[in-house]
């Protein structure tokens, strides 16, 4: 019987500075067996571990078709993840994974994509903008909606850039209270979904933020034409075992740990309205 | 690491002691630099750690707690006394003058304030360990992660997950003993239960300053019980609640509420 | 089971099977008296067994009489379930160790025990092969779970007196153990009517060549089970569930109950389904290794909800919403049953009596608010 518990230690190869408190872990697993045998899907995540301190579900953003390096993106905010941030290239931490539903990018193929974003970073859509940048001409038109509250809240300011460049593709991004340099949007980031230019029936969604952007962001855009099922949102809850037993991830009949944490829109719809829950 | 005493038992800095085996580890593991409980080497600060043991009941210890937080890298209050101003913040609900006319012989001496406060309310407090006393290993898993450079957790459940993880049968609804377990932190092992008898609170209320309306503890729901199911009368209901973490929020709300019933 | 299958024994040899257990290698454990409940304890002698008591249960209440009868199984639960026998309540799962290069983990399996156990209720074979789906039957499988239910060897009893807290008819889960057991027993009259219900159990059965138990006894048997389930006062009407409960999300009767719950977990920890494990890191001073090991967890804690700085269910409004809408409701859709059978304990062991079979009529009544205290027990 195979042990979904057990961790294999893995080491940091390189750490990138995304934002003050944000870095980029690239991780390569020790074992020979264990590096050659990982798979994953754009959207999954590992349980990372911490010698002595414990584990925290991080998603992770590298290319799937370079399975043995995994990139993961951690703001050092918990007690887990800001005993991370204390570690350094050559450090070791553990990985088990990887675990749950990722976004549906091979479906996607030739469709146009949104992707809507609110917070503070997104790790989980950064990964599918890669993913889909690196495989630019299987997809339509790509669009990139990111809300912010103030413009010091914007992370990834040079990859919004980089972004921008692609081709056929645009960068739409909102703040609700911003500063004299502010040369965007000025308001909530759901006022860009009425105004973005998109063809609803060959349009996917991938949406990633607060639950409150989901719940008065969607109806939005299903107004225009996009059907509840073509819209993908990555849900948070708390995980601990990654593997649907511990309880912890519960959103209404749905374990997020293994249902998601990347859901159908119409399949949680019912419970997003809901706080609570 | 410094130890400090304030307005205690010396039950805290007893706990320390205790450690037996695990205090060579500690000494090996950081430096015990000021404990005047345990060695007469007193070495000034600054210090990485003061564990301070105690509440402040006089006006000098309100001034020298100021000097402590000012050589302190982390403050970590230790015991019931420290977090929450012990059994002796019982004094806040009564006339310290007449106290003092009744026991000492020469009360003009007596230099106190007319309350017990805990440090937290004089200085900025890092971390907190309840119990009175504190669990020797709760306060070396706290030591542990400082030296690790990990932020402390300590659980905020329930008494009674640790009674059914133990296989405790539970005296408030086998014995009709009122118990305070349900509206307790954990951190003692269940000990109180654990001999048949009811949790008293020493570690607290579960949740600790978390706390918000309609947040746990529910110590309203609990006093009902105890005064309609189990016959407490409002004085009863009172000391249960008004014991040795007595002036914490919570606990103090309940207590005066009954108090009006009496 | 054919009747013909079932034997007759004798109370006072009931021995002869304790002593064919250990033979085998079994560890038995059964139900003992103490500290005011009857609590699993290993036994080896028919004397360590509740002999004579009866248990009261009702709301908050729990209390044992001696009856200075024969009677061996008239205490029908205590506070625990089968739950623990495989579910553990503290599980190390991984030794870690600092290594060359960082650490090494090493898997801590438990050791395969063989455990008899004997005088598990109806009720707790639901629980326990709803706790197998979970653990053995979902998208992983748990090793450590496995290990220790390979080896249990379950003794069921019918029950012949039902609670005032029991409704175990109403999820049609008991009185009578219809599956999930090795042997189920019915005490009757000073003797103990034995059914198999695997092949370990008959092959015990017939290493204890017993008399075929009559077709009067039989039939007896089977009639003080089944008015052991029309005596019982309390049922569960779950027919409009799920969807009934999803719906009173918003019914002003949480509040209610929220007033009165404690939050805390004594519900969940009785509860032979309830699953959730939290898990917990525990290095020593030195730093060079560290415990990985899992506790039973509730959704009633504070860490239960918690994102990164906020808990999604702060209140205990929350909390009681989630254990009752999860049990009850969303359970049938994750794994197409209810989460509830029926036993009780969550009624008897809440120290402030909260009743489930009252709150759901009270959350899914259409009339808004009841009192707490107006509807009776039963309704």
């Amino acid at each position: 019987m195979i042990n979904p518990y057990l961790i294999h230690p893995a080491t940091i190869v390189e750490k990138i500075q995304e934002a003050e408190d944000i870095h980029t872990y690239r991780l390569r697993l020790n074992d020979e067996d264990a590096r050659r045998n990982f798979r994953f899907t754009a959207g999954q995540f590992n349980m990372v571990y911490l010698f002595g301190v414990g584990e925290v579900a991080i998603s992770i953003v590298s290319d799937p078709d370079e399975p043995e390096r995994l990139d993961h993106t951690i703001r050092a905010v918990g007690r887990v993840t800001s005993a991370i941030g204390q570690l350094r290239a050559g450090d070791t931490v553990g990985i088990r994974g990887p675990f749950g539903q990722g976004w549906p990018l091979e479906d996607a193929h030739g469709h146009d994509i949104v992707i809507a974003t609110g917070g503070l970073g997104c790790a989980p859509v950064v990964g599918a903008i890669e993913y889909i940048f690196r495989r630019r001409r299987e997809y339509g038109s790509v669009k990139i909606i990111h809300g912010v509250k103030t413009p010091r809240d914007l992370l990834y300011h040079e990859r919004f850039e980089t972004w921008r460049r692609q081709p056929d593709t645009e960068v739409l991004l909102a703040s609700d209270r911003p500063d004299e340099t502010w040369r965007y949007h000025v308001g909530v980031v759901t006022e860009l979904f009425e105004r973005v230019p998109i063809n609803a029936a060959k349009t996917l969604v991938l949406m990633c933020g607060p639950e409150i952007m989901m719940r008065l962001g969607v109806p939005i855009l299903m107004g225009r034409g996009i059907p509840a099922t073509a819209v993908y949102v990555s849900l948070e809850r708390h995980m601990e075992c990654g593997i649907g037993l511990c309880g912890h991830c519960q959103m209404g009949p749905y374990f997020l740990c293994k249902d998601g944490p990347v859901m159908r829109y119409d399949r949680v719809e019912p419970w997003l309205g809901r706080t609570g829950v | 690491m410094g130890v400090f005493k304030f307005a205690s038992c010396d039950g805290c800095q007893l706990s320390i002691l205790n450690l037996e085996d695990d205090l060579l580890a500690l000494g090996q593991a950081l430096d015990i630099a000021y404990f005047p409980e345990a060695s007469s080497r007193m070495e000034a600060g600054p210090y990485d750690i003061a564990l301070v043991e105690g509440s402040i009941t006089t006006a000098e210890d309100a001034h020298r707690i100021r000097s402590v937080r000012e050589q302190a890298i982390v403050l970590m209050t230790i015991g019931a006394c420290a977090t929450a101003g012990g059994i002796q913040a019982l004094r806040n609900w009564a006339d310290v003058e007449s106290f003092k006319q009744v026991v000492y012989p020469s009360p003009q001496y007596i230099q106190s304030l007319s309350t017990s406060t805990p440090i937290s309310g004089h200085v900025r407090v890092d971390f907190e360990l309840w119990g009175c006393p504190i669990d020797k290993g709760q306060l070396l898993r706290i030591i542990t992660d400082l030296l690790a450079g990990v932020r402390p957790r300590l659980s905020a459940d329930s008494v009674c997950i640790e009674c059914k993880r133990r296989g405790n049968v539970c005296v408030m609804v086998a014995k009709g003993i009122p118990c305070l377990g349900p509206v307790t932190r954990t951190g003692c092992g269940a000990i109180c239960p654990s001999m048949g008898r009811d949790c008293y609170g020493c570690f607290g209320p579960t949740e600790g300053a978390r706390t918000g309306p309609g947040m746990p503890p529910n110590t309203a729901s609990l006093a009902h019980q105890f005064h309609q199911g189990l016959q407490l009368i409002p004085i009863e209901v009172v000391r249960r609640f008004r014991g040795i973490n007595g002036d914490t929020e919570s606990f103090k709300r309940e207590s005066e509420s009954w108090e009006k019933k009496m | 089971m054919a009747p013909e299958t079932r034997g007759i024994l004798p109370l006072a040899d009931l021995q002869r099977l304790l002593d064919t257990l250990h033979i085998r290698g079994y560890r038995i454990a059964g139900p003992t008296v103490r500290d005011g409940a009857v609590m699993w304890e290993t036994i080896s002698q028919i004397s360590d067994l509740p002999i004579g008591w009866r248990d009261h249960q009702e709301p908050g209440r729990y209390r044992l009489e001696q009856t200075g009868s024969a009677e061996i199984f008239g205490v029908v639960h205590g506070p625990q379930s089968l739950k623990p026998f495989a579910f553990a309540p503290r599980e190390p799962l991984l030794q870690i160790k600092r290594a060359q290069g960082g650490f090494s983990a090493h898997p801590e399996l438990p050791e395969p025990e063989k455990v008899a156990v004997i005088g598990a209720r109806a009720c707790d074979l639901a629980g326990l092969a709803i706790q197998d789906q979970i653990f053995l039957n979902s998208s992983y499988q748990d090793p450590y779970y496995a290990v220790r239910r390979e080896e249990l060897f379950v003794i069921a009893v019918n029950c012949t007196r039902a609670l005032p807290t029991c409704f175990c008819a109403s999820m049609d889960t008991g009185p009578r153990a219809k599956n999930g057991f090795d042997l189920a027993l019915t005490e009757i009259d000073n003797q103990l009517v034995l059914e198999a219900g695997s092949e370990a159990g008959s092959d015990l059965l017939s290493a204890l060549s017993l008399p075929l138990a009559s077709h009067n006894v039989i039939g007896e048997a089977a009639a003080r089970v089944e008015a052991c389930a029309r005596s019982q006062v309390r049922r569960l009407d779950h027919t409009r569930l799920p969807q009934a409960l999803y719906d009173a999300y918003e019914h002003p009767r949480w509040d209610d109950v929220a007033a009165r719950c404690l939050a805390c977990a004594n519900c969940t920890m009785v509860c032979p389904t309830c699953f959730c494990h939290t898990v917990e890191e525990t290095p020593d001073l030195t730093g060079q290794q560290t415990e990985h090991a899992r506790l039973w967890d509730s959704c009633f804690t504070q860490e239960h909800g918690y994102i990164h700085g906020k808990n999604v269910r702060p209140t205990i409004k929350d909390r009681y919403r989630m254990w009752i809408t999860h049990k009850l409701a969303s359970w049938i859709d994750q794994f197409g049953t209810s989460g509830c059978v029926g036993c009780g304990r969550c009624i008897t062991w809440c120290p402030v009596g909260i009743d489930l079979t009252e709150e759901l009529p009270a959350l899914l009544a259409s009339d808004g608010r009841q009192s707490a205290k107006s509807t009776s027990g039963n309704t």
